[in-house]
């Protein structure tokens, strides 16, 4: 908690606190702790002196600010209708069988979360995915395997 | 094939490593009002969805008595089947960030900021690195104008450019009441432009080329060309540019894989066009406004899960501020999950069909309202296979 703390007052000493810096400064978050913790929407919202609800409200809303706990590694497999065409739930079910989780699911080691995400982008080179914000394209089970080893070993 | 060949254009991606920021240092030469002339007389028309004339939306802009004005650059790309804005924005950055200069130019704004969707964020560092080279030469041009990036938090409603704005101010990206709009009263409640990235992109092509010459493309309800993303099905997945006016069968004659039952032009929110009306679809503002999504589907698709998929994700993206879209979203997938079922006579259809088209009306965003496009399009050509 102390982190965070320390964390949102850096950010707002260089950026200011109007409501503006709010994404800005819930994604800095994310990127150091994978997550917003309850602690951190409550500090969040007494520095920027907003309603914690507000700053819940406005985090749930977006599908990049996560309020539950994720790994290290967050997986999101692109679903949409291009993907889907091209096989996507096979590169669903080599990851989940390989990683031991369901989709939605994170690691017991807390390395990597399965995600389904939205159009991401890349419908002509379907499959998709990201792992936080790396993009991985053209995907068949066995190299979404192979990507995953990689980040395993990191 | 001859016909179409002709009508395959390069001017997005064309003439970039020649040209660095040399339209914008002409452009700069040249009265305001002349620049708003010239996009008017060539017909520019937003690329995102709606289509709105990017000429008078700056002109309207530039009336407004204001010291702070914005230019919005709309980069969340969310359409599904739609990637031409991050290639635009990966390969021809300048072109964008000249179009916005320009506009910056044209309205008295000072500020702009473009909207990058998360799911770009890799392409932040790179953006930001041409931005740094951009400032410098809009100092020796003299032009108080400063680009910055706004990373999005990811939500396909923040493309709609008040919920974007919103989406900005650190709210939940939810959509405004329109009047009134965002030239007269936008990011913080002052004047703003928002415009999609490629149409940044083509304002800077028409500064370049000149009305007079994107005039011979296209047709006379809709001048130019524009870029389309094809995937799918198709023997050629990828960006193409293409004159306006352009059919849909000529289109399956070029991208199709010999299969093609139908495509769906504009994403999620687009309309579903089956085979029998491939040859009297035209895309363009006559016929079919599109963002160019398009996404082909061969014999071996089923439409029911194509129907069910976006209707998923609509109901996933609803922002669930209004009762149509939020209730609505969730009852038309519940309702033809019934039907397939068995649960529903096929007379339900009729009653899903009402509440799409009740959709239309009352929804308070063009993404509640875009809804009943793909349900009554795909429902009316390929009724049988969402029945049984």
């Amino acid at each position: 908690m102390s982190e965070n703390k320390s964390l949102i007052q850096e950010f707002v000493r260089v950026h200011g606190c109007g409501r503006n810096n709010l994404l800005p400064l819930l994604q800095e978050i994310v990127h150091q702790e994978n997550f917003l913790s309850e602690e951190a929407v409550q500090a969040v919202a007494d520095t920027l002196q907003i309603p914690a609800s507000e700053v819940y409200g406005t985090a749930t809303f977006y599908n990049y600010l996560d309020t539950e706990a994720r790994g290290k590694y967050v997986i999101r497999l692109c679903r949409n209708i291009s993907c889907m065409m091209q096989s996507q739930a096979e590169i669903v079910s080599a990851i989940s069988l390989f990683l031991k989780i369901k989709v939605g699911e994170t690691t017991s080691d807390k390395k990597f979360s399965l995600l389904q995400a939205n159009c991401l982008g890349w419908c002509h080179k379907a499959p998709a995915m990201m792992i936080n914000n790396e993009v991985y394209t053209e995907l068949t089970p066995q190299k979404a395997v192979q990507i995953i080893k990689e980040y395993k070993e990191k | 094939m001859d016909t179409l060949n002709q009508k395959r254009i390069d001017l997005i991606f064309s003439n970039y490593t020649t040209s660095r920021y040399q339209v914008l240092e002409r452009s700069l030469q040249r009265p305001p009002e002349d620049i708003i002339n010239e996009l008017m007389d060539a017909g520019l028309k937003g690329r995102g969805n709606v289509g709105f004339p990017t000429g008078m939306k700056w002109k309207f802009a530039k009336r407004e008595e204001s010291a702070e004005k914005y230019v919005i650059c709309n980069a969340n790309e969310s359409e599904t089947g739609t990637f031409k804005d991050r290639e635009i924005l990966e390969r021809v950055p300048r072109k964008v960030l000249s179009g916005m200069a320009i506009c910056g130019y044209c309205t008295g704004a000072k500020k702009g900021i473009i909207y990058l969707r998360y799911e770009y964020a890799y392409l932040k560092e790179q953006l930001q690195n041409e931005l740094n080279i951009f400032h410098e030469h809009i100092k020796k041009f003299n032009l108080d104008f400063a680009i910055e990036i706004f990373l999005g938090g990811g939500s396909y409603v923040s493309g709609e450019e008040s919920a974007l704005i919103e989406s900005m101010e650190g709210k939940r990206a939810e959509p405004r009441n329109k009047p009134p709009y965002p030239v007269i009263s936008g990011l913080y409640g002052l004047p703003t432009v928002v415009n999609n990235v490629e149409t940044f992109a083509t304002a800077q092509v028409i500064c370049a080329i000149g009305a007079e010459e994107f005039l011979k493309l296209g047709t006379v309800y809709s001048p130019g060309s524009k870029l389309f993303s094809i995937s799918g099905d198709t023997i050629k997945p990828g960006i193409h540019e293409l004159e306006l006016g352009t059919t849909i069968e000529e289109v399956v004659n070029e991208f199709g894989d010999k299969n093609t039952k139908s495509v769906q032009v504009g994403g999620a929110s687009g309309f579903c066009i089956p085979h029998r009306l491939f040859a009297e679809t035209v895309i363009g503002y006559e016929g079919l406004t599109t963002g160019g999504s398009m996404i082909f589907f061969n014999n071996t698709r089923s439409m029911y899960k194509v129907l069910h998929e976006y209707l998923r994700f609509f109901a996933e993206e609803s922002c669930g501020l209004c009762t149509p879209c939020r209730i609505g979203t969730q009852q038309l997938l519940l309702g033809i999950e019934a039907i397939k079922r068995g649960d529903r006579p096929a007379g339900y259809m009729d009653v899903l069909k009402k509440l799409a088209l009740n959709m239309k009306t009352s929804a308070k965003c063009g993404l509640g309202q875009s809804v009943a496009n793909p349900f009554i399009s795909i429902l009316e050509n390929f009724k049988e296979e969402i029945l049984y």
